[in-house]
C-alpha cells in the first residue's frame, strides 16, 4: 500500500527544472490533452473517482463539467494554493518540490476547460514558493508548453501567479475570487457558483493543488486505471501532511484505504509516538474535522480498524467518526491538553473570520473567550452548555464553511473530552497539569 | 483607528515600476484591481516594511481606485503591516500543530531574548516580534517566519541564539 | 409564474422572486425579519442570517428538503417550494440565536441610545430574543466620531450590515467609507477622518437599522415618540422631494425619507431636502404619516381611527400596491 503517483518521482536530482522534469516524462499528458476532446479530459477526470483534495472532497470531473461553456464567456482555471488549513502542508510540498507537475496539471486542466488564462493563488508568505512557480513558468513557455501557439496547436495559454496576503478564508474558493479580484477575501453567497460567475463574473472552476497534480496522471493513463488504486469511492492517492507529537512529521503519499494503525505506527510513515508517549487523540484531517480519542480513531465504533479513506474516517458520522479533510494529521500524545488545543484553534478561526456574517463574526469571538476562561481556571459549569449551544447556532448558518469549520471542533471536544473540560472547571489551580484526560488505554 | 501618515514622499523605483506595469498587464482588460494584492507587496517591500497612507494613496492612484478600496483591503488582510516594524519581523507561528511542538516557548525565549513583548520591537529598530496564526508548516514546528524565510524546527535555544545571532551580522554587514 | 407555500399559505409569484419577497406578498408573520437586506440596495443581504428560513420541500420536480437553513433574501422560490418561517421550531430557535450573536457586541443600553423607538435591532431582539444575555464578556467600543458636519458614526453600535457602504457606493459618486479590518474586529470608518460629503450622504443614515449612522442635527434633541412624523413634499432638482417630517408643534426636528413597513426607503432624498429646510413653509405638508400601530412612536399620539387606519388598509390593500398607499391620511 505505498503506490506513488504524484511523489515518485520527489528522489530525482534536478527534478523542479524544466529538462529533468521533461525527460522524465514530464509534460507528457499536455501533449496527449492537446490531441483530445476536452469533453473527453473530463471525463477521464471523471472515471478516475478523483476527489477534491482541498478538504471538501468534491469529485473533481463533476465540478469540471459544470462550467458554463455554452455562454462563450471566457473560462478560467484558478488553481487553490492558498494552503492555510492547521496541520496542513502539502501542497507547499508539491508546489516548492515538484513545480512543474502542479504547471503541467494546469495546462491540462486549462485544455479540458477551453481556458485561455488561468491563475495560481498561492498564500502570500510562501514568497520562495511564488518564485519557484514563476521560474518553472519561464521555463515552460520558453519549452513551448506555456503562452501562445501551445506546441504549434493553436491553443494559448498564460499563467498568472497570484500571491495571497494573509487570510485563511481566501482558502474558499468564492473569497479567493474576490482576492484575485483585489477585494477583500469575503466569500460570496451562492448561488451563483463560480462555474456559472465566478472570476470577474465568467464561468470559473477553482481546484487544489493536489487535485490538479493528479491530473497528469489520469490523462497518461486514463480515468479507469485510477480508480483502481485505493479503494471505491476513495480512488487514488492522498498526501498527508503529518505532525504533532509522532517520531517523523512530514509529507507523505499514501494510497487511500491504508489502515491508520500502520499510518500512524510503521516507520515508514508517522513512525509512532515521540518519546514513547501515548496516544491520545488524533485530528486526521486539519484542524477543522472533529478530533477523535485514540480508541475512535484506530477502530471505528463498530470495532473495524479505521482506514485512511473519506468513506472509513467518517464511518459514524461525528457522534464517533471524523473526516479526510485536507490531509492535515495532527497527533496528541497524552501530555497534550484538549481544552487548550481547542481554545487555541477557536482563536484561530476567531482571527480568520472575514466578519461578514454575523454568527461566525460573533460567535468565533464568544467562544474562544469562553474556552479562554475555562482554559485559565475561571469556567463554569454552565460554560460547557453554553458553548455547546454557540457553536451549534454557528453550525450550517454562516455564508461559508468557515462557521462549520469553528463549530465542529469544539464541538468534538466536548463530545469525547467533556471529562477534561469539567476537571479545568473543578480544579482550576491544577489546570495548567497537562497529564490529564487519556481517554482510553494506551496503545503504543 | 490607525493610520499614520509619514509626510514622506512615496515613489516606486524604476525597477519596481516596470515590475507594476508587468503585473498590471497579467489581467485582463479593465481588471487592473485585481493587481493590488501584489502591488501592496511591492509597496510595503520598498517603502519600509510597513504601509503609510501616502503608500496606500499611491497605490491607489497607481490602478485608479478609491483610496478607501485600498485600506479596506490593506486592513482586511494580515500580511500588510500599517505601523512601521524592524527591520526584521519575526512572526512566528501559535497555531495547534506548533503549540504542541513548543511554540509557547519560542515565543517567551524570544521575548526574554530581545527584551520585548510580542507585538513590539526592540529599541535598536532590528526586530519586531509578533505571533501569527498557522502558515502552514506543521511538521517543522515551532516555526517562524522572517522576510522571505521559513525558520523551522526552533525546538533549542541554541537555534533561536544562531539565528539571532545570524539576523544580526547580515544587519551589520549591510550596514 | 410559480407556486411557492410559506407557512401553509400558497401563492404564486414570478420566477426569480426570492423567498422573503414572495413571504412579503403575504404579509405579517409570515415575512422573515431583515437586519441587512435592502430592496433597493443591490448586493444587500444574505450576512446577518436573521432570514434564514426553512425549505421543506426544494421545488415539485425535487422535493427534497434543503439540508440547511437558508437566507431568504437571497434565495430563490423554486415552483413547489415549501417554505417554514415563523411555523418552525428550528427557525425560531436559529433566530433567537441570531438575536443573541448581533448582541454579543452590541450594548444594552436602549435607554440612552438615540435610535430607541426606531431600531431595527430592538425590535428584532423584541420580537425573537432571550429575555437575558448569556454572554458576560466586555462588548467592543468605540469613541463617536463626525464623519462631516452631518452624521455620527458610532460604531460599538454597528451591526455590520454593510449598508451603509452600499449606499455610498450605489448612490454617490465617491465613497470615501468603508469595511476596515476583518471579523470582530470590523469596523465602518473612513480610516483617514474624511468627511463624507456629497448630495445623498444622509441616505446613509436612513438605511442604519440601528443607532450607529445618526443625525447630527437631531441627535439627542428629542425621542421618537415625542415627535409627529408628517408627510411633505415639495419640488427638488435633485431628488423626488418626497420626505417625513418629524415635528414637536410648529417646528421641525428633522427630516427623514420615507420608509414603508419593512423600514425601507423606496425613495432616497438628497441632502438639501433632509438639512436644509427645516421651515414648513418650504413643505407642502400632506398630513400624519401612516405609522404600524405597535410602533412606539405611535404612543399617545393619534386617534384611534387614525392609528388602526394603516392596518385596515394593510389587510384590504393588495401589498404589493403599498406605493401608492404611501401618503395616504
Amino acid at each position: 500500500m505505498s503506490r506513488k503517483i504524484l511523489l515518485d518521482k520527489i528522489g530525482i536530482a534536478g527534478i523542479e527544472t524544466f529538462p529533468v522534469y521533461r525527460s522524465n516524462g514530464g509534460y507528457a499528458s499536455v501533449e496527449k490533452a492537446l490531441k483530445m476532446q476536452p469533453a473527453d479530459i473530463v471525463e477521464e477526470v471523471k472515471k478516475s473517482g478523483l476527489r477534491g483534495r482541498g478538504g471538501a472532497g468534491f469529485p473533481t470531473g463533476l465540478k469540471w463539467s459544470f462550467i458554463d461553456k455554452k455562454s462563450g464567456r471566457p473560462r478560467y482555471l484558478v488553481c487553490n494554493a492558498d494552503e492555510s488549513e492547521p496541520g496542513t502542508f502539502k501542497d507547499r510540498f508539491l508546489m516548492e518540490k515538484l513545480p512543474h507537475l502542479v504547471l503541467e496539471g494546469m495546462i491540462t486542466a486549462s485544455i479540458a476547460l477551453e481556458a485561455n488564462l488561468s491563475f495560481i493563488y498561492v498564500r502570500g508568505e510562501f514568497r520562495w514558493i511564488i518564485k519557484i512557480l514563476e521560474k518553472a513558468i519561464v521555463e515552460a513557455k520558453e519549452a513551448g508548453f506555456l503562452g501562445r501557439n501551445i506546441l504549434g496547436t493553436g491553443y494559448n495559454l498564460e499563467i498568472v501567479v497570484q500571491t495571497g496576503a494573509g487570510a485563511y478564508i481566501c482558502g474558499e474558493e468564492t473569497a479567493l475570487i474576490e482576492s484575485l479580484e483585489g477585494k477583500r477575501g469575503n466569500p460570496r453567497i451562492k448561488p451563483p457558483f463560480p462555474a456559472v460567475s465566478g472570476l470577474y463574473g465568467n464561468p470559473t472552476v477553482v481546484s487544489n493543488v493536489e487535485s490538479i497534480a493528479a491530473v497528469p496522471w489520469i490523462v497518461n493513463n486514463g480515468g479507469a486505471e485510477y480508480a483502481k488504486i485505493g479503494v471505491p469511492k476513495s480512488s487514488g492517492t492522498k498526501l498527508i501532511s503529518a505532525c504533532g507529537n509522532i517520531n517523523n512529521p512530514g509529507v507523505y503519499e499514501i494510497e487511500l484505504g491504508l489502515p491508520v494503525k500502520d499510518f500512524l505506527f510503521a516507520p515508514e510513515w508517522c513512525g509512532g509516538m515521540k518519546n514513547g508517549k501515548r496516544l491520545k487523540a488524533v485530528v486526521a484531517g486539519g484542524s477543522s474535522v472533529p478530533i477523535l480519542p485514540a480508541g475512535l480513531f484506530l477502530k471505528t465504533a463498530n470495532g473495524e480498524d479505521r482506514l485512511m479513506s473519506y468513506e472509513s474516517l467518517a464511518d459514524g458520522g461525528f457522534a464517533t467518526g471524523t473526516m479526510l479533510g485536507s490531509g492535515g494529521f495532527i497527533v496528541y500524545d497524552e501530555d497534550q491538553c484538549i481544552v487548550r488545543n481547542t481554545w487555541n484553534f477557536t482563536r484561530f478561526y476567531h482571527h480568520e473570520s472575514c466578519g461578514q456574517c454575523s454568527p461566525c463574526r460573533e460567535g468565533t469571538g464568544w467562544m474562544e473567550r469562553i474556552l479562554h476562561n475555562i482554559e485559565n481556571g475561571h469556567g463554569k459549569m454552565s460554560d460547557i452548555d453554553l458553548l455547546w449551544d454557540v457553536q451549534k447556532k454557528i453550525e450550517g448558518n454562516t455564508i461559508c464553511p468557515l462557521g462549520d469549520a469553528a463549530a465542529w471542533p469544539v464541538a468534538a471536544a466536548i463530545r469525547h473530552f467533556r471529562d477534561e473540560f469539567e476537571w479545568h472547571i473543578k480544579e482550576p489551580k491544577e489546570c495548567m497539569v497537562r497529564n490529564f484526560g487519556i481517554a482510553e488505554p494506551a496503545i503504543v | 483607528m490607525l493610520a499614520i501618515r509619514t509626510g514622506q514622499k512615496v515613489e516606486f523605483s524604476e525597477q519596481s515600476l516596470q515590475k507594476v506595469t508587468e503585473i498590471i498587464n497579467r489581467y485582463p482588460e479593465g481588471k487592473q484591481k485585481s493587481a493590488l494584492l501584489p502591488l501592496l507587496h511591492l509597496a510595503q517591500d520598498e517603502f519600509g516594511g510597513w504601509l503609510s497612507v501616502e503608500a496606500m494613496d499611491y497605490v491607489a492612484r497607481m490602478l485608479h481606485i478609491q483610496p478607501i478600496e485600498v485600506y479596506e483591503v490593506a486592513t482586511f488582510y494580515s500580511m500588510y503591516n500599517l505601523k512601521p516594524v524592524g527591520r526584521f519581523l519575526l512572526e512566528v507561528c501559535q497555531t495547534g500543530p506548533c503549540m504542541i511542538r513548543g511554540a509557547e516557548k519560542l515565543v517567551s525565549q524570544l521575548e526574554e531574548k530581545l527584551k520585548i513583548k510580542n507585538g513590539e520591537t526592540t529599541t535598536d529598530g532590528l526586530f519586531t516580534l509578533k505571533t501569527v496564526e498557522c502558515l502552514a508548516a506543521c511538521g517543522y514546528a515551532p516555526m517562524l517566519q522572517c522576510g522571505e524565510h521559513y525558520h523551522e524546527f526552533l525546538d533549542t535555544e541554541e537555534k533561536v541564539d544562531q539565528l539571532l545571532d545570524q539576523l544580526r551580522r547580515k544587519a551589520a554587514a549591510n550596514n | 409564474m410559480i407556486k411557492v407555500t410559506i407557512d401553509g399559505i400558497e401563492l404564486e409569484v414570478e420566477e426569480g422572486t426570492t423567498i422573503m419577497n414572495a413571504a412579503r406578498k403575504i404579509g405579517g408573520e409570515v415575512v422573515p425579519p431583515a437586519m441587512c437586506y435592502y430592496t433597493s440596495l443591490k448586493g444587500s443581504g444574505g450576512k446577518c442570517r436573521a432570514c434564514l428560513v426553512k425549505v421543506a420541500q426544494g421545488s415539485a420536480k425535487d422535493p427534497r428538503p434543503m439540508p440547511k437553513l437558508v437566507a431568504s433574501c437571497c434565495t430563490n422560490v423554486q415552483d413547489g417550494m415549501v417554505v417554514l418561517n415563523s411555523t418552525s421550531p428550528e427557525v425560531l430557535e436559529t433566530r433567537r440565536g441570531i438575536v443573541e450573536f448581533l448582541l454579543v457586541n452590541h450594548p444594552l443600553d436602549c435607554p440612552i441610545c438615540d435610535q430607541a423607538g426606531e431600531c431595527e435591532l430592538q425590535n428584532f431582539a423584541f420580537d425573537h430574543g432571550l429575555q437575558k444575555t448569556r454572554s458576560e464578556f466586555h462588548r467592543r467600543e468605540f469613541d463617536p466620531i463626525d464623519i462631516g458636519p452631518h452624521i455620527k458614526l458610532h460604531m460599538t453600535r454597528c451591526i455590520l450590515c454593510y449598508r451603509c457602504t452600499m449606499v455610498a457606493d450605489q448612490l454617490t459618486e465617491e465613497r470615501v467609507h468603508g469595511v476596515l479590518w476583518r471579523g470582530e474586529a470590523s469596523e465602518i470608518s473612513t480610516y483617514i477622518q474624511k468627511a463624507v460629503e456629497n448630495d445623498f450622504s444622509g441616505n446613509m443614515i436612513d438605511v442604519c437599522p440601528v443607532g450607529a449612522l445618526t443625525d447630527r442635527h437631531f441627535r439627542f434633541r428629542n425621542r421618537v415618540w415625542f415627535l409627529n412624523p408628517m408627510d411633505a413634499h415639495r419640488n427638488c432638482s435633485k431628488c423626488s422631494g418626497k420626505v417625513v417630517l418629524w415635528m414637536r408643534g410648529e417646528e421641525v426636528y428633522r427630516v427623514t425619507a420615507r420608509k414603508d413597513q419593512y423600514d425601507e426607503v423606496k425613495e432616497f432624498i438628497c441632502n438639501e431636502c433632509r438639512w436644509d429646510h427645516y421651515d414648513t413653509k418650504d413643505w407642502v405638508v400632506e398630513g400624519p404619516r401612516a405609522v404600524e400601530k405597535w410602533s412606539v412612536i405611535t404612543a399617545n399620539k393619534y386617534s384611534k381611527e387614525t392609528v388602526e387606519l394603516p392596518e385596515q388598509l394593510f389587510s384590504k390593500l393588495d401589498n404589493a400596491k403599498w406605493d401608492s398607499f404611501e401618503g395616504v391620511t
